[in-house]
């Protein structure tokens, strides 16, 4: 039960790894803190469950990290995939502050293992939680009820009631009851709002019904909307969202990382007509995996195929639903219900296509490419010929929102006036858009929410107390 | 091992375990499936015996329930591992003893102490038996004859041991062709029983009963394999202080023979309650709770040769000797008799589970950069 009695010191919205920063450095340092999840218990720590490791800056080899990663390099990164869609001086700012924040990690019971398999070569760039995201938010929860945070779960913020700028009290609903609490501060850390299939479906119709929501399906963007409305800033294009080429078999929501299909380097991609639509092989996975979404999202039916051959078939990561998989093409197509005619034809035209030429190497960009096909396939590109075949049927995974409330270096909300709230915080997915505003760095969004939160706590705890 | 529900069910988990590969940093079972792609009820039956059941993934998963998927692995794999324990066992008629074992092992020992007792009782004059003894030379023998002794406990421990290696056998047979065994995978196998390492959650230790990471199940199994150890350490030196030396027993408070095996007594007492009373407030969920059984009434058979150890060393000069002796002695029987049919076994799959995997630690895992 909230005290209806008590004026909270601070007031965190959300329950994944932003919030529980913010809620753990308020505590710290001296706030009352009540943290408001809308998940149950079990299904606490919105998208950071699914979460596998944190992106961090370090100029030398530290317990988790191999060799060095500096700001300059990071920022280059950060540059590329944002296309220059981010904003400097927040972004240098938590690349630099991403190199210290182990220790109070650690402090706040997360483990570290060194990086093994699977990981799309990160194990220099990518600090990895032990156990993966849900057992960082394990930690975190533990540290803070044991620190005296009060958690409320299957309690959603509806609406903060603001007047100039200033949050005056925050309608809750409690277990589905309808309550008010007071805060001297709050922090809002409630994610985006993919899971909330309606506002999506106001930019991409029905296209929508065909999106697989990577994560949580608490991410509703309640908060966001609520803030949107009441003259608050934002940045990021509404439109827009990340997301990856997932198995189509996936579940609507919650799937996480194993839905994932890697495949696509290794193979021959085509639509519900059985074309080719885009270069498989533009580049190493770890740099394309993140477009692929958008261009499926794009096909007609939203729905692609990655057909592959016997040799190609061990180089990637297992999905967990097994590929379809048949002696020959024909049957592959009908399978997956392809036209098998059209199907046939389009890999022999690859297959014919296909110079011949350098030794295939999947570890590099190896220059095997396709000639006189549009598209091409510039790297990668062998003749699909040795069956068995095996076949996945791909959908876009949509991972998260860009659309983000505006903030400032100490994590303040801004206004549509570009003047600071007077006692609102942001961190977390639901302003990852100041920085992220477009693509995405594996283990950025942890960054985020990890730099932004521990700001949010400390800034919103001295707020309260002064 | 044959296709069963158990063993589709942890394939299928496995499969989704393979996809994810979030926990790889727990224990030795994830990144042994990660070499495979495919996987065999035998392949099932060695990650099953691998496993410790930390339960360090079961609470790490994002898929645990009330997730659609409801991954739980320890629980999988634990329903595979008893399959395994049944299917390896030998003779093979003697597989379904480990069904009920509990109720198994409980009348088991019933009747080894009814034995013992009804046999000394009756083969001996009641002066013997019921007569303070002091601590002459030779005492113990006067109620039962070290031959009678030697007999009983060289058959029953000797035939147990035969059918531990012929379980091992079938076990790895099943498990499928391995490259030979080197010195350095023994070594490795080795270090990783003797110091549980993989009952460490990546040396943070167990989740029992929440998210929050403890020693203490490492711990009190420690205590309790190491005082097993020192008490058989105890039964070692005194078969050699009698047979080699001329020494019999019983031996002073502070000769080799007892400091051992009161020192490894209290460990097993102290383990064996601890672990026990565990089985009361772990967490229910990662458990299979038709096993308990089982679990309990090896704890409490280790327990009861730990404690009327003790009791016999405190009364070996009274009166109560002769009935002390023959009750620890009924414990020890049932134990001898139950090792290739009970929790026992539990050490030596495990243990060559641990081998194989030394012996594959150098390959590459499947699919992935």
């Amino acid at each position: 039960m909230p005290d209806r009695t008590k004026t909270y010191d601070v007031l965190v919205a959300g329950g994944g790894n932003a919030a529980l920063c913010a809620a753990i450095t308020a505590r710290q340092a001296g706030a009352s803190v009540l943290l408001v999840e809308s998940a149950p218990k079990a299904f606490r720590g919105g998208n950071s469950r699914h979460t596998r490791n944190l992106r961090a800056m370090h100029d030398q080899p530290n317990e988790v990290l191999t060799d060095a990663y500096k700001e300059d390099e990071y920022w280059d990164d950060l540059l590329r995939v944002t296309g220059g869609n981010t904003n400097e001086a927040l972004a240098r700012m938590t690349i630099r502050a991403s190199s210290g924040v182990f220790g109070w990690m650690k402090q706040s019971g997360v483990r570290f293992q060194p990086s093994l398999t699977g990981t799309l070569n990160l194990g220099r760039t990518n600090a990895f939680f032990l156990g993966g995201g849900k057992a960082l938010v394990n930690a975190y929860y533990l540290t803070a009820e044991r620190l005296g945070v009060e958690i409320l779960y299957d309690t959603e913020v509806v609406n903060m009631n603001m007047e100039d700028g200033f949050i005056r009290s925050v309608d809750i609903t409690y277990k589905g009851f309808p309550e008010t609490v007071r805060a001297k501060c709050v922090v809002a850390s409630s994610g985006g709002f993919q899971a909330n299939l309606e506002w999506m479906r106001e930019y991409w119709g029905d296209a929508v019904d065909n999106f697989v929501i990577r994560g949580t399906p608490y991410n509703r963007g309640r908060v966001l909307k609520n803030l949107l409305s009441q003259g608050v800033a934002t940045i990021g294009d509404p439109t827009q969202f990340h997301a990856v080429a997932l198995d189509a078999r996936a579940p609507k929501f919650d799937g996480g990382i194993t839905t994932r299909l890697d495949s696509v380097p290794y193979s021959v991609v085509v639509n519900r007509n059985g074309d080719r639509f885009y270069d498989e092989g533009e580049d190493v996975w770890p740099k394309r995996y993140a477009i692929w979404g958008r261009l499926i999202a794009q096909q007609p039916g939203q729905i692609a195929y990655s057909i592959c051959d016997s040799k190609a078939f061990p180089l990637f990561m297992p999905s967990v639903f097994p590929a379809f998989k048949a002696d020959t093409l024909e049957e592959l197509a009908v399978k997956m219900k392809l036209d098998p005619a059209k199907v046939r034809e389009t890999v022999n035209s690859f297959n014919k296509a296909v110079k011949p030429g350098q030794v295939f190497d999947n570890l590099k960009l190896d220059g095997n490419a396709t000639q006189g096909l549009t598209p091409n396939k510039t790297n990668w590109a062998r003749a699909v010929d040795r069956g068995p075949f095996y076949g996945y049927p791909l959908r876009p995974g949509i991972t998260f929102t860009y659309l983000s409330v505006k903030v400032n270096e100490k994590a303040q909300v801004l206004m549509d006036n570009d003047q600071p709230a007077g006692n609102l915080f942001a961190s977390g997915e639901i302003m990852s858009g100041n920085i992220l505003g477009k693509g995405y760095l594996a283990g950025f969004g942890m960054t985020i929410g990890t730099v932004f939160g521990r700001i949010a706590g400390q800034e919103a705890a001295r707020r309260a107390r002064n | 091992m044959q296709e069963t529900d158990a063993i589709a069910a942890a394939r299928r988990e496995m499969e989704i375990c393979n996809a994810c590969r979030y926990c790889e940093g727990f224990c030795a079972v994830f990144p042994a499936v990660e070499l495979r792609r495919e996987f065999s009820a035998g392949d099932l039956s060695y990650l099953a015996n691998l496993c410790h059941g930390c339960r360090g993934c079961y609470y790490a998963c994002q898929y645990s329930p009330p997730h659609e998927w409801g991954i739980n692995v320890p629980k999988a794999l634990a329903e595979v591992r008893a399959e395994s324990y049944a299917e390896y066992a030998w003779p093979k008629p003697l597989a379904s003893m480990f069904n009920r074992n509990g109720t198994v092992v409980s009348l088991v020992t019933a009747l080894g102490i009814a034995l013992v007792l009804f046999l000394t009782m009756t083969l001996n004059s009641p002066g013997n038996f019921f007569g303070a003894h002091g601590t002459a030379a030779d005492s113990f023998y006067d109620v039962i004859p070290l031959w009678a002794m030697q007999i009983v406990g060289i058959l029953t421990f000797g035939f147990s041991l035969v059918a531990l290696a012929m379980g091992v056998r079938n076990f790895w047979r099943d498990a499928g062709p391995k490259d030979s065994i080197g010195p350095v995978s023994i070594a490795i196998a080795l270090w990783d029983v003797l110091t549980l390492k993989n009952l460490g959650g990546g040396g943070n230790g167990c989740n029992d009963n929440s998210e929050a990471f403890s020693m203490r199940r490492r711990y009190l199994h420690h205590a309790m394999f190491y005082g097993f150890l020192l008490c058989f350490a105890a039964t070692t030196t005194g078969f050699i202080y009698h047979s080699f030396l001329g020494w019999p027993a019983p031996y002073a408070f502070i000769s080799a023979p007892v400091l051992l095996g009161t020192v490894g007594g209290v460990l097993m007492l102290v383990g064996t309650i601890g672990l026990t009373a565990m089985k009361f407030v772990d967490d229910p969920m990662p458990n299979v709770r038709r096993l308990l059984g089982g679990d309990v009434a090896l704890l409490m058979l280790l327990s009861m040769i730990a404690l009327t150890g003790l009791f016999l060393l405190a009364v070996r000069a009274t009166g109560a000797m002769g009935m002390a002796m023959a009750i620890h002695l009924g414990f020890i029987l049932a134990f001898f008799v139950t090792i290739p049919y009970s929790k026992m076994v539990h050490g030596v799959y495990r243990s060559a589970a641990l081998l194989r995997r030394a012996i594959e630690r150098n390959m590459k895992p499947l699919g992935g950069e």
